[in-house]
Formats: structure tokens, sequence, C-alpha cells
């Protein structure tokens, strides 16, 4: 936690931009540089640095540890659901095509955007539970908020 | 010319960085310079036309992983030990595995080679499909999320795998904080300051919530 004003009001300046810039990331993945993974890291920094700068008290007010842990798992089920919504449609496992029978193209776009999501969501909560975990490590404190 | 320039500048640097690294016995200088080897890696991998890669590599090697060394660093003592023992077989072993690749790097088919395996699999269908039948222009997003969805969904479960399991190790351990392990602790020395404050405020309230609460912490967890 760091009393100096520079960094708590730079940190206040940059913390949604850092966001948004995550987001940029996450869903121009299809034309440019990016994707999930990336994405959910830029995303968990954004939080780590206001953890770093506001103190792991504010933080973890900001994201309840136990709420970021459930987010991990939301992640994967996503990224699996949209395979076994694949299975439902007729197709195989990941098939995106089946999504839209009429436009394959388009049911691979919306296939591509739900994976590339749920990697964002738990690549996201996993980094910020690892900071978590290790930050706090040892703080007694911590206790009654570990995930 | 002047991208093999630029090659040469990043190896070097890299490879300088490298032996700072191992010679340096003070922790905090040795994770700051690791992170500005990840970010000339990513300058490295540029410079490959590896853009996603490079962009992984400077978001997690030199930012995330960086905050979460020196996190873990902020408990342990500032210097690494010095090392005393013999250290005849690990340089066996480090001599063995160097030379092993570099034959392997030998024998690869020269950079941006067009007849190498890479480039005659299924790579070119990839390559050639992505914007003509799914209209999306960046391959490597085609081909990360759609045509080796599978890989992908693996990669996904491993990170998943890796936070649950830091969460089971490294969560509740001052909650816990049961007798045969205090030897260890002590042993380990008394240089990770919080330690025995925090064990002792944590017997307290172990005492009472241990069994019932984290039973059922570890149950939803999982």
């Amino acid at each position: 936690m760091s009393e100096n004003p520079v960094f708590r009001v730079t940190t206040k300046i940059l913390f949604a931009p850092i966001i948004v810039y995550g987001l940029y990331v996450q869903f121009h993945g299809d034309f440019g540089p990016g994707g999930g993974f990336q994405a959910g890291v830029i995303i968990a920094a954004a939080f780590i640095l206001y953890g770093l700068v506001f103190g792991m008290a504010a933080l973890r007010r900001l994201a309840p540890p136990k709420i970021v842990a459930v987010f991990m798992a939301i992640g994967v089920l996503l990224y699996s659901g949209v395979g076994v919504a694949n299975l439902l449609l007729g197709g195989n496992f990941l098939d995106y095509n089946t999504i839209d029978h009429h436009d394959p193209a388009h049911g691979q776009h919306i296939g591509i955007l739900l994976v590339e999501a749920g990697v964002g969501i738990t690549v996201t909560s996993v980094m910020m539970v690892l900071f978590f975990a290790f930050a706090s490590y040892g703080d007694p404190k911590a206790d009654e908020e570990r995930p | 010319m002047s991208i093999v320039m630029i090659n040469i500048f990043l190896v070097t640097m890299m490879v300088v960085i490298a032996v700072m690294v191992l010679r340096t016995r003070r922790l905090f200088a040795a994770i700051v310079m690791t992170g500005a080897y990840s970010l000339i890696s990513a300058a490295m991998f540029v410079n490959l036309d590896a853009v996603d890669v490079a962009f992984t590599e400077a978001a997690v090697g030199a930012g995330i992983s960086t905050v979460l060394l020196l996190a873990a660093m902020a408990r342990l003592p500032a210097e690494e030990k010095p090392v005393k023992r013999n250290q005849i077989g690990p340089m066996i072993i480090v001599a063995i595995v160097g030379i092993l690749l570099v034959t392997a790097v030998v024998a690869l088919p020269p950079f941006g080679a067009p007849d190498s395996p890479v480039h005659t699999h299924v790579g070119p269908r990839y390559i050639a499909e992505s914007y003509s039948k799914l209209h999306i222009p960046n391959a490597v997003t085609t081909v990360l999320a759609s045509y080796r969805g599978f890989d992908t969904l693996g990669e996904t479960i491993v990170i998943f795998a890796a936070g649950l399991g830091v969460v089971l190790l490294l969560a509740g351990h001052t909650k816990t904080a049961p007798a045969p392990h205090q030897p260890a602790v002590k042993t380990v020395k008394a240089k990770t300051k919080t330690a025995p404050k925090s064990q002792k405020a944590s017997k307290k309230k172990a005492g009472a919530k241990k069994t019932g609460k984290r039973g059922a912490k570890k149950g939803g967890a999982s």
C-alpha cells in the first residue's frame, strides 16, 4: 500500500483504461493480435495494480476472492459448455458450424467469441487468485476472505 | 541486415541478463532482471513476426510473474544462501543437455524454410481457409480457438487446475498450522518475519473454527 499521491492518482486514472484495453484485446482478437489469454492477463493486471497501490484490503473489497475463485470455474464451464451445446445441436464437440446451420462462418464467429470469453474469464480470475494467494500468504486478516 | 543486427543485440542482452541473474545473490535484483529478460524475449518475438506470442510474453512474463515473484519474495530472506556443495554432477548434466540441444538445433530445417514440415502439413490449409471460409483475418485466432479448439480447452483447464492447486495449497495455511509442522517452520528460521506472529494469531482462531469451516470450504472449492 502506497501513500504516495502520484501512485494513487495514476492508478485511479489508469484503472478503467487498462480494463477497456483488455476488453479491446479480448474482442478484437479476430482481427489483430490478442485473444482470451492476453486480455485476461491485462484485465488481471489492472486489479493487481489496484491491489499494489491501495492495499490488499481494498482489493478484497473491490473483488472478493470467493467470487473471483468461482469465476475460474465459470470460464472453463463456458468453454466446455459451448462444446456440449455443439454436441446437442448435432455436431462434434467444439464444432461451431452447428451454432448457425445456414451460415457456418457466422456460427464459427459466435463459437470463437464465446470460447475466447471463457478463456479470458478463467485467465483473469486465476491470475487474480494467484495474486491473492501469494500477496496475502501468512496474513491472518485475509483468512476470512480466502477463496 | 538491420534485423540481423537487432537480433544479435537482443540475444547478447538475453545472455548478459541470464548470466547476471545467475551471478547475483540478491533475490530482488534477480526477479527484476528476469522481468527484463522476458521483455527482451518479447521484442525478439516481435522480430520473428510472432506478435501474439510477444504480447503474451510481455504481459505474463514481464508483468504478472514479476509481481507474483516479488509477492512471494516478501516472505523470504532477501539474499540467496551461498551454495557450498560440489557442483560437478550438475555441471555434467547441464553440459550433456546443452550439447544435445545444440545438435538438435543443427538438425532443424533452416529458419523460415518453405519445405519444412510446419509449412507443408495442415498449416497452408488453415492459412488459406481462415479468411475465405471463416472470414476471420487473424489466422492465429482461428487456429487457436477453432481448428485447435480442443487443445485450447486443455490449456484453459491446465490454468484452472493451476489456480485451484495454489488455492488449495496456500489458502488456509495460517488457519490450520498443525502442531507437527511447527518444528519444520522453525528450522527454516524466523527469517520469515510474519510467520511466527501469524501462526500464533491463527492458532487462536483455528482452534474453534478449524474442523468445520475448513472442511466446508474445501468441499466448496473443489
